[in-house]
């Protein structure tokens, strides 16, 4: 099982170390330094590195790798699961995963590790058990810790460890009792350069925020289930129930979690919101190209279009773009080559548009690779795949909670080729 | 201490400090200085010296503080071992508190401490723990346990942990459940032969009651055990898959591609007409397209099982090819996966799709990622014959772009499209030309060699160009040199009167001013066959190539079966079995999927006893009309001596011999007569070679073709010995014993006819029922003399398999009249089939493996033979002679595998693969036919083949 584990800043220090069986040799990582130099990027590390006595199996996550090391057959899912769950566990207790917070919470992240991991088994993953057992890093907390002498530690056995609901914790009280859903989806798309969808898809996630008190059992039902043909779902989510009657039953962990993800993949059914007319060209003689980028309504049902960003990622030898925005600013950074359009709303009746030249390298030669277009935009109350979700019932405790559903749709890999 | 390295700020000042600290009255003081040493050791500082001052700390009602020097304690122990001692006593104390969480904490630290002592002391609270009330201390001191093993696994057996753990699977807990499952796997880990998790439908029933109730991790482990199961039936089977299947929609991936792999796994037991076959295998598409939306580690693991899977079952995914359509921002791992699986996919249904996709991506920034695109373009021409022509047409247009890279690759492929549809796209021969100069990759100017060379005739300045190269040959790599060597040969015999010179020169560069043995070999080779025969040396060169196949990658089939079952693992990724690569994995066991339900034969059921070699079979005789006369002549006839096997065929003649031993054969008639200098360097060899040239290099061509004919040919066809077809008694004095052979591709009926009655025979003839493969004789029954009594006769009937078919049971079943100046009389006999095995019965490998695959699970059989001591080497010339080929042959653990094809007289291919173990007497043939009635008496002939 997962053997030890390293976690190592972007420039390649490794600033904490944790082994769960006997301590291996920090030198074991440089068989990753080797493979993430070769890489370049660190976004392309081949996430599983063989070495002569162990395997390395990372992630890459706000800057930082996670780094585990393992000596046994050991499923790969299984340890880049649990690495991607160490990760969310630190946002979820200091806000952000970095190595800053790392470093001044570096005993909780001691305790924690030392608690989801026993022997390189998993022993404590939800977020909901682990809480009650250490206690999440707050101001106040401190202060009152100094002042009763009592510990950020949790002495009672945490409930939810052993009962069949392992995910929710006993005695859940609130004076205000609300359940909250958005259902977020976003559209991965391709567009070729005539504007014809390659490919396109909706990958939807329903976020829940749930403050209830007791034990309430909830059922969520959807105006048409049918759409969803391809669902994960969280562990408290009975399955025979959505087999038989497409509806979704369950005793929600407390608080924020994800209640399900899932994917509509019909081409008919992915509605694209923008189309984009653009050229982009390098002349074969003097060091200079133009660029010309408008985008219009398409499918948008009727609903405004916000945050809408255009990013390309330019040619090595582009040096600086001179263009002018009709509306939105746009920026070019020299370093990575990134030029970002930010337009904001879409406004139907004037299109936004960018347009003008490029400069080029002098000199070097015309680029041989055309630049692809990343669009970014939002849609409010809307759900662009049409799922609507039709009521939700409590059973189980008597009070009347406050309930309210939400609908975004967001641009996810959304490409436009040139 | 390995951390010591990095210890290099902490003063001496600060230690001192912290002692004093942490032997502070105040709680809140110790426990802040127990934190601060805890964080001095996170990043590694060694602080080894405050052990003693830490430990005095454990004593505490503070849980958290408790926790901290655990935490201490874990990490120094080893390097403290007497002092750890120390610590015992609390550890102790602590297994019996009454909270379960301190329970569970001592018993879960205690393991942690890699120290011999300790471990010693720790035997006893472990048992404790391992029964107690609360589960949470159960499930904790499961985990103690493989610690425990891997500190002193000899303590652990002794002290009976490993059957309290076995006993644990049965715990009502699911959580215990499935720390029992984990624990024990890893402890069998090491134990490959323990079976330790003795799986039974009980224990089956019950990880799948804790599988609905445990952690997801528990989950992933409990799915990993149930795998290594084998239900007794489909139905069991079913149950299991049945009860799998919601695990497809959990949202952690592992636990989604554990239970993708039960599914596959057991899949193959399922009859495939069954419903629920097809609704599973549409149940399976979904979650893997999920794993793809995934972070991209993810999307990398999964991408390289769906890699496996897309081999094993197609069906699954063949709608799904966009998914797999690459996004620009895919980091490069999942970029070339993608791509990889894009061509497994593509079929004449998507392959426009493909095509535009590869075209784009050619376009694309990262240089290995066009690289592959182009190659792709390729490998799509080959597989699907109908877009052959927009693949050339795609690829020319890349050639125009004249970007370096994307040239060479082009043409590295197009050299692929042409051996696989010669005479086609030589019109683009001209562009590819162009841009000879701007190779600079040896496989792509050998790829450009290799084209001038097979097209000299349609290339004006073929010599030109070739010559080109000629300049630098010693820097060239030896890709390069060898099918420069080639390359020239074959435009010298293609034009040889213009370049007389270039081939001269090119073998004299080859075989004398090169070091290198195969361009030596390879010159020596082409230049004897020039200076010999070189109408020979034509038909060797230039002869017709066989096409290359359109797979060119796909695993193996065992192997691809065993990685089937490995699927989610790190074999998985590395497409390797885990015994290639898993250190300390000793004898990790091959994992084989679960015979199907529809093929009779299956694993352990070959009934090697009844499928007696055809030899034994004795002889029917249909009508039954013997008559007094009959018995009383047998009465007092000596009992029919079987002759014995007919004398082997002589291997055969290899035709090689006399291409040393003939004269200069001219190729240009007069015209090489007539020019002694081209004689005279042909027949006359430079300096190197001393005059006597001809005697060694001739010498040990013979000893090669010897031996390649030694090898080759060691016995001819198998032919069983003659038995009794006839019984005089039963054909009035008339007696027929016989055998089949093959003799140089003629089938052979060869019989002893005998005279034993009173009277003279005559009128002998002979015709055959319809059969199976259409036996019939070529010609009459050649019994020229009368058959006087006491005579015998030897005759050789030529058969042919034109005749009528009938399926006849057994399959190889022939009934034959016989007919005589006395009467007509019927009799039965088998023959062995491997007197229908073709002599042009050897596939092409790529071919095989492709056809392999193509046939279905369900037309697998498989046997055993017993008690054969051959090498696989000699087994297989022995095979050989019988016309079943050798195709490959690869060796896991000792354990050679045979690849081998048959092709019967009436086109039906038989695959075999047969599994020998070095001194093991028990061989295991597989046999796979699309016509698998046959599978039985192939097995018959492989037996009887080898036992002979």
């Amino acid at each position: 099982m997962i053997h030890s584990l390293f976690l190592i800043n972007h420039t390649g220090d490794i600033f904490l170390e944790k082994h769960w069986k006997s301590v291996i040799s920090r030198s074991v990582c440089d068989y990753f330094f080797e493979a993430k130099e070769k890489a370049g990027d660190p976004e392309n590390v081949p996430p599983v590195l063989q070495t002569p006595h162990h395997y390395l199996i990372t992630i890459y996550r706000g800057k930082l790798f996670l780094l585990s090391v393992i000596q046994t057959e050991v499923p790969p899912l299984f340890v880049i699961e649990f690495l991607h769950r160490v990760a969310d566990t630190f946002q979820d207790y200091f806000g952000e995963c970095s190595e800053g917070v790392i470093k001044d919470n570096v005993v909780t992240v001691y305790e924690l590790l030392e608690e989801m991991l026993d022997n390189g088994f998993p022993l404590a993953t939800e977020s909901n058990v682990l809480k009650e057992m250490i206690k999440p890093p707050n101001i106040l907390r401190s202060v009152v810790n100094t002042l009763t002498g009592s510990s950020n530690v949790g002495d009672t056995l945490p409930t939810g460890q052993l009962s069949n609901i392992p995910w929710r914790r006993a005695g859940v009280k609130y004076t205000n009792n609300e359940a909250y859903f958005d259902v977020i989806e976003e559209i991965d798309a391709i567009l070729d350069k005539s504007g014809t969808t390659v490919f396109a898809e909706i990958q939807g996630v329903i976020e829940a925020c749930v403050r209830l008190t007791g034990m309430p059992d909830l059922t969520l039902s959807f105006m048409n289930p049918r759409l969803l043909d391809d669902v994960s779902f969280h562990p408290c989510v009975r399955f025979k129930r959505w087999e038989a009657e497409r509806v979704l039953s369950f005793i929600p962990p407390d608080g924020n979690f994800t209640l399900m993800t899932y994917h509509v993949s019909s081409q008919n059914l992915v509605a694209i919101p923008v189309y984009v007319k653009q050229s982009i060209s390098f002349f074969e003689s003097g060091s200079c190209g133009r660029l010309d980028i408008t985008l219009g309504p398409k499918q948008t049902m009727g609903k405004m279009v916000e945050g809408l960003t255009v990013t390309i990622h330019m040619p090595k030898t582009v040096l600086s773009a001179n263009l002018t925005a009709t509306q939105g600013n746009y920026t070019y950074d020299l370093a990575t080559k990134v030029l970002v359009w930010d337009i904001g709303k879409l406004n139907p009746q004037k299109l936004p548009n960018l347009k003008g030249s490029l400069s080029v390298q002098a000199g070097a030669p015309k680029p041989e690779e055309n630049p692809s277009l990343n669009i970014g935009l939002k849609i409010q109350q809307l759900a662009i795949s049409g799922l609507k979700v039709s009521r939700l019932d409590m059973y189980g405790e008597k009070y009347k909670p406050f309930k309210g559903v939400k609908y975004v749709t967001k641009a996810g890999k959304f490409q436009v080729r040139t | 201490m390995t951390d010591s390295k990095y210890f290099t700020t902490t003063k001496k000042g600060e230690i001192f400090e912290l002692k004093a600290e942490l032997n502070s009255d105040k709680k809140e003081k110790k426990k802040e200085a127990v934190k601060k040493v805890i964080a001095s050791m996170t990043v590694g500082k060694d602080v080894s010296a405050l052990f003693p001052d830490v430990v005095n700390c454990m004593q505490t009602d503070n849980l958290e503080l408790k926790k901290l020097v655990y935490l201490y304690l874990m990490n120094y122990a080893k390097s403290q071992p007497d002092m750890a001692i120390m610590a015992v006593n609390t550890f102790v104390k602590d297994c019996e508190d009454p909270n379960p969480l301190i329970r569970a904490l001592a018993v879960r630290t205690m393991g942690c401490i890699r120290v011999d002592k300790i471990t010693e002391y720790l035997c006893e609270p472990l048992r404790k723990c391992l029964k107690d009330e609360d589960p949470y201390v159960r499930k904790t001191a499961a985990v103690c346990v493989a610690k425990l093993h891997d500190i002193n696994a000899q303590l652990v057996e002794d002290q009976g942990f490993l059957d309290t753990l076995k006993d644990l699977i049965s715990d009502s807990n699911p959580m215990v459940v499935a720390n029992a499952v984990a624990a024990l796997s890893e402890i069998a880990e090491s134990h490959p032969n323990s079976n330790l998790l003795d799986l039974n439908p009980q224990t089956i029933n019950k990880l799948l009651t804790a599988l609905n109730e445990c952690t997801e991790w528990g989950q992933i482990f409990i799915l990993d055990c149930l795998a290594n199961y084998t239900p007794r039936d489909d139905r069991e089977s079913q149950s299991i898959c049945e009860r799998v299947t919601p695990r497809l929609s959990h949202a952690n991936s592992a636990v989604v591609l554990s239970a993708v792999k039960v599914l596959m796994k057991f899949m193959e037991m399922l009859p495939k007409d069954l419903d629920y076959y097809g609704t599973l295998l549409k149940k399976l598409a979904p979650p893997l397209v999920t794993l793809l939306s995934a972070e991209p580690e993810l999307q990398y693991v999964a991408l390289r099982n769906i890699n496996l899977i897309v081999q094993r079952r197609p069906e699954i995914l063949k709608h799904e090819m966009k998914v797999f359509f690459v996004k620009y921002n895919d980091p490069i791992y999942v970029k070339l996966e993608k791509l990889d699986i894009m061509i497994r996919l593509a079929s004449q249904a998507n392959i426009a799709q493909v095509l535009a996709e590869l075209k784009e991506y050619a376009t694309e920034v990262d240089v290995d990622f066009v690289r592959k695109a182009v190659r792709a373009i390729g490998r799509c021409a080959i597989k699907v014959e109908q877009s052959a022509e927009r693949c050339v047409s795609t690829l020319l247009d890349l050639i125009q772009t004249k970007v370096n890279y994307v040239v060479q690759e082009a043409i590295v492929v197009i050299k692929d499209i042409f051996r696989k549809y010669p005479n086609k796209y030589e019109s683009v021969i001209a562009t590819l030309c162009e841009n000879l100069d701007s190779l600079d990759e040896p496989e792509a100017r050998a790829a450009m060699i290799w084209i001038v060379g097979e097209y000299a005739e349609r290339i004006d300045n073929a010599d030109e160009l070739l010559e080109s190269f000629l300049e630098g040959f010693h820097d060239e790599s030896t890709q390069v040199q060898l099918q420069l060597l080639t390359g020239i040969v074959k435009l010298f015999l293609k034009k040889p009167t213009e370049t007389q010179e270039l081939v001269q020169q090119v073998l004299s560069l080859a075989t004398q001013d090169s070091d290198n043995p195969d361009l030596r070999d390879r010159g020596y080779i082409y230049w004897r066959l020039l200076s010999t025969d070189p109408v020979a040396a034509k038909e060797v060169v230039l002869a017709e190539k066989p096409l290359i196949s359109e797979e060119t990658d796909l695993i193996e089939p065992t192997l691809l079966e065993e990685l089937i079952c490995h699927i989610g693992t790190l074999a998985s990724v590395y497409h390797k079995p885990p015994s290639a690569f898993v250190e300390g994995s000793r004898g990790v066991q091959h994992k084989r999927l679960p015979g199907s339900a529809g093929s009779g034969e299956s694993v352990d059921s070959p009934d090697t006893g009844s499928a007696a070699g055809v030899s034994e079979a004795p002889p029917a005789v249909i009508p039954s009309q013997g008559d007094l006369l009959g018995d009383l002549l047998n009465l007092d006839l000596t009992p029919p001596t079987t002759t014995g096997p007919p004398p082997p065929t002589s291997g055969m003649q290899m035709g090689a011999m006399d291409l040393l031993g003939g004269g200069l054969d001219s190729l240009l008639g007069g015209d090489l007569g007539g020019n002694p200098a081209m004689a005279a360097g042909f027949g006359a060899p430079p300096a190197v070679m001393p005059t006597s040239f001809n005697a060694p290099v001739s010498g040990g061509l013979d000893d090669l073709f010897d031996l390649g004919g030694g090898v080759g040919m060691p016995m001819g066809s198998y032919s069983p010995p003659k038995t009794v077809w006839l019984p005089a008694m039963k054909a009035k004095g008339l007696e027929i014993s016989g055998t089949f052979a093959r003799r140089s591709g003629v089938i052979q009926m060869e019989m002893t006819l005998t005279n034993k009655a009173m009277s003279v025979m005559t009128d002998f003839a002979i015709q055959f029922n319809r059969n199976s493969f259409g036996l019939a004789p070529a010609g009459p029954l050649q019994v020229l003399t009368p058959l006087s009594p006491n005579q015998s006769i030897e005759v050789s009937l030529p058969l042919n398999t034109v005749g009528p078919v009938m399926k006849m049971e057994p399959l190889n079943n022939l009934q034959v009249a016989v007919k005589n100046n006395i009467d007509v009389f019927y009799f039965s006999c088998q023959y062995p089939i491997s007197m229908l095995f073709v002599e042009d019965g050897k596939m092409e490998r790529q071919v095989f493996l492709a056809t392999w695959k193509d046939i279905p699970n369900d037309n697998e059989s498989q046997f055993q033979i017993k008690d054969c001591h051959l090498s696989s080497d000699a087994a297989s010339n022995k095979l050989q002679g019988s016309n079943i080929f050798t195709i490959a042959k690869r060796t896991v653990e000792g354990q050679d595998m045979l690849y081998q094809s048959i092709k019967l007289t009436n086109g039906i291919w038989v695959l075999a693969e047969l599994r020998v173990q070095a001194g093991n007497p028990n061989y295991t043939v597989s046999l796979k036919c699309r016509a698998p009635e046959v599978s039985q008496s192939v097995f018959q002939s492989y037996e009887a083949v080898l036992k002979n």
